[in-house]
């Protein structure tokens, strides 16, 4: 099969929304893969269909037409307890407000997903939280409350609970918005450890070209369509980017 | 997800907005409450109605003469003027019969006792040591007259405790005093032990008792008897023991099939069911009391899970985006919803159970807490948080995770 060799991939996109009487377009065809170990940005300008494409690359919708295999699995026919499990199973989302459940340990946001996944068992769930939480740096965080802990860890929190499932793929909506730049390079410094390191897929949506100078592809996309797909040759180090800014003035 | 790890997710839930699940529980509570105290009330006036009819003697059984001629013809006459139960009555039941225990033939007549200058008007009530055995009655101080007390017609007598709280001073010894009751002397052989009020307010402590053929002969001068009592051997058997009696009378007065009964038999189950039907219709308005207060706590409910839902869309959005299952979302809002109202149960017995206690204790009125009543509105109170929590919770389980994560 042709998507076999994919993490991702999808062929003609398309998907419609009925606003009244009127068809809105929000995709129109979009055709692009990913291979394991890529660290793709879609990126584009607000209403150019990447939150349409995010939601369906997050299994969260479906298409109109056309088709997308996540991990070999074609998933227009697929009902919604399955979109779920293959939620739960193969993606780790990130986003751009954290969506942490508040007065809620770190440790237990990170065991969220697991909860949800019958075949793990308390321990094992335990276990893999506080692994997940030690690869994002927060090992010594793990009773800490969302509001105990800085916008910075708290995204890193919202990472490790996008790791704990060892999903196929790593999809960020926007996950440094809500950031400073320095804290951006360190959450965008993580994702490439993540990647290089670890081989993870990650799926990044932006709007920020200097975000997508760390990664390893681009998707462009502008009403719709893919624009642009390109490959960087030049992948910038958000560690380095770090280094080089100016060093923190302490008020 | 396992049902502990659902109850983990609902306490957590609640225990954030504690304020809020109290309140919400307090319809709940007051329910619950209401209803326990309220049957404890209803429930123990009954039992110490039960009681009181019970202190006449349960299983006791009353016969008395009554007319067998049809209406229509000459002036019907009082029960005790009537003359159609005899000794014989009373030695035949007491031969044949199989499901009584004790027999006793019973006369009374009202009159004054006077003891030098005291005087009361009370009710002399001959009967066989028997009777004292079917009423459960123990003396206080001396003893119960004997059968050849019976057979002489002794002029002795047992008081009740009105009767000789009116005729001697505090204190004072009745034992072996003679007291004139209508100017026949009798001497007191025993004090009865209280009785107190019965069922219907009748003072059973206001009556002194004397051997049956006494009364009846020195007394009465007559030849007839009054009433007859007997005891069934237990409470079960009353009924057989009736129908016994009447075969039994209805042979030895030679009745034909076609004719009515010259007498009536009557046992204190009948009153206890009178009573009982009574206390069961109170029973009934407090299950609608229940109901309603238990509708309008589910109802509250129902309001804050809807809230609750509404509030936490965001969250029910990321639960679904990553990996809950609408069923997932559904159990987890309707464990909270039955949490609350169990919660609340629980709560509501014991405050329910404690009302109920200071009830007795501060107003004295008689309380009985009744298990059935505790199991009833536990099982009401689960009811409510299903049917109530359900929609809420089947609401959020239908939002689109996009939306829901979109909500702000």
């Amino acid at each position: 099969m042709a998507g076999e060799k994919y993490i991702l991939h999808t062929e003609h996109l398309e998907r419609h929304f009925q606003v009244g009487i009127e068809v809105v377009k929000a995709l129109k065809g979009v055709t692009f893969s990913v291979e394991p170990g890529e660290f793709l940005t879609i990126m584009g300008s607000s209403g150019s269909g990447k939150t349409t494409l995010l939601n369906i690359l997050g299994c969260l919708d479906k298409p109109t037409g056309g088709t997308y295999l996540l991990d070999g699995v074609e998933i227009s026919g697929l009902s919604r307890n399955d979109l779920a499990r293959l939620r739960n199973h193969k993606i780790g989302f990130v986003f751009q407000s954290y969506n942490l459940l508040p007065r809620t340990t770190a440790l237990e946001n990170v065991e969220l997903p697991l909860l949800y996944n019958a075949e793990i068992s308390t321990h094992e769930r335990k276990e893999r939280a506080i692994k997940a939480l030690e690869a994002v740096k927060l090992g010594d965080r793990l009773d800490h409350t969302p509001n105990q802990l800085s916008g910075g860890q708290q995204q890193r929190v919202a990472i490790a609970r996008a790791l704990v499932n060892e999903p196929v793929m790593i999809l960020a909506d926007e996950a440094t918005g809500n950031l400073d730049s320095r804290t951006s390079y360190e959450i965008m410094a993580l994702f490439q450890e993540l990647n290089q390191v670890d081989k993870k897929t990650i799926v990044f949506v932006t709007h920020e070209p200097d975000i997508a100078a760390f990664s390893s592809r681009t998707v462009f996309l502008r009403d719709g369509k893919v624009l642009k797909d390109t490959f960087n040759n030049d992948i910038k180090s958000a560690r380095e980017a770090l280094d080089n800014l100016p060093p923190a003035d302490d008020y | 997800m396992s049902i502990f790890n659902l109850l983990r997710i609902a306490l957590k839930a609640l225990q954030r907005n504690k304020l809020r699940a109290f309140l919400t529980m307090l319809g709940i509570i007051i329910g619950v409450a209401a209803v326990i105290a309220m049957v404890a009330i209803g429930q123990g006036s009954k039992q110490s109605i039960q009681d009181q009819l019970s202190s006449m003697g349960s299983n006791m059984i009353t016969i008395r003469p009554s007319s067998n001629i049809s209406p229509g013809g000459g002036a019907r006459l009082d029960a005790s003027s009537l003359q159609t139960l005899t000794l014989d009555d009373v030695k035949a039941i007491q031969k044949q019969a199989t499901y009584i225990s004790s027999i006793s033939p019973a006369v009374s007549s009202k009159g004054q006792a006077i003891n030098g200058a005291f005087n009361w008007p009370t009710t002399i009530q001959g009967v066989t040591p028997g009777y004292l055995e079917i009423r459960d009655w123990k003396t206080k101080q001396g003893v119960v007259f004997s059968d050849e007390d019976g057979t002489s017609a002794a002029k002795v007598c047992l008081i009740g405790q009105t009767v000789y709280e009116n005729l001697f001073s505090p204190g004072d010894d009745p034992i072996g005093k003679i007291i004139r009751f209508n100017r026949i002397p009798f001497k007191i052989i025993g004090l009865l032990a209280e009785k107190g009020e019965n069922a219907f307010g009748q003072d059973q402590d206001d009556i002194i008792i004397a051997p049956f053929a006494t009364v009846q002969k020195r007394l009465l001068a007559i030849t007839y008897i009054q009433n007859i009592y007997a005891a069934a051997l237990n409470e079960n058997v009353t009924e057989q023991a009736t129908a016994e009696i009447s075969s039994i009378l209805r042979k030895t007065h030679k009745l034909k099939d076609t004719d009515d009964d010259d007498f009536m038999v009557r046992t204190q189950a009948e009153l206890i069911n009178t009573f009982s039907s009574t206390s069961q219709l109170l029973t009934v308005l407090l299950t609608a009391i229940a109901a309603i207060s238990l509708l309008v706590g589910g109802i509250g409910i129902m309001n804050i899970m809807y809230v609750s839902v509404t509030e936490r869309t965001k969250e029910i959005g990321l639960r679904m985006s990553i990996g809950a299952r609408g069923i997932d979302i559904l159990l987890q809002f309707l464990t909270e919803a039955i949490l609350i109202s169990i919660t609340g149960g629980i709560l509501g017995v014991l405050l329910g159970i404690s009302t109920a206690k200071l009830i007795t204790i501060f107003l004295k009125w008689p309380t009985l807490v009744s298990e059935s009543s505790i199991i009833l509105s536990f099982a009401v109170c689960t009811i409510t948080g299903v049917f109530f929590g359900y929609y809420p919770a089947l609401k959020a389980s239908r939002l689109d995770p996009i939306e829901a994560l979109r909500y702000e």
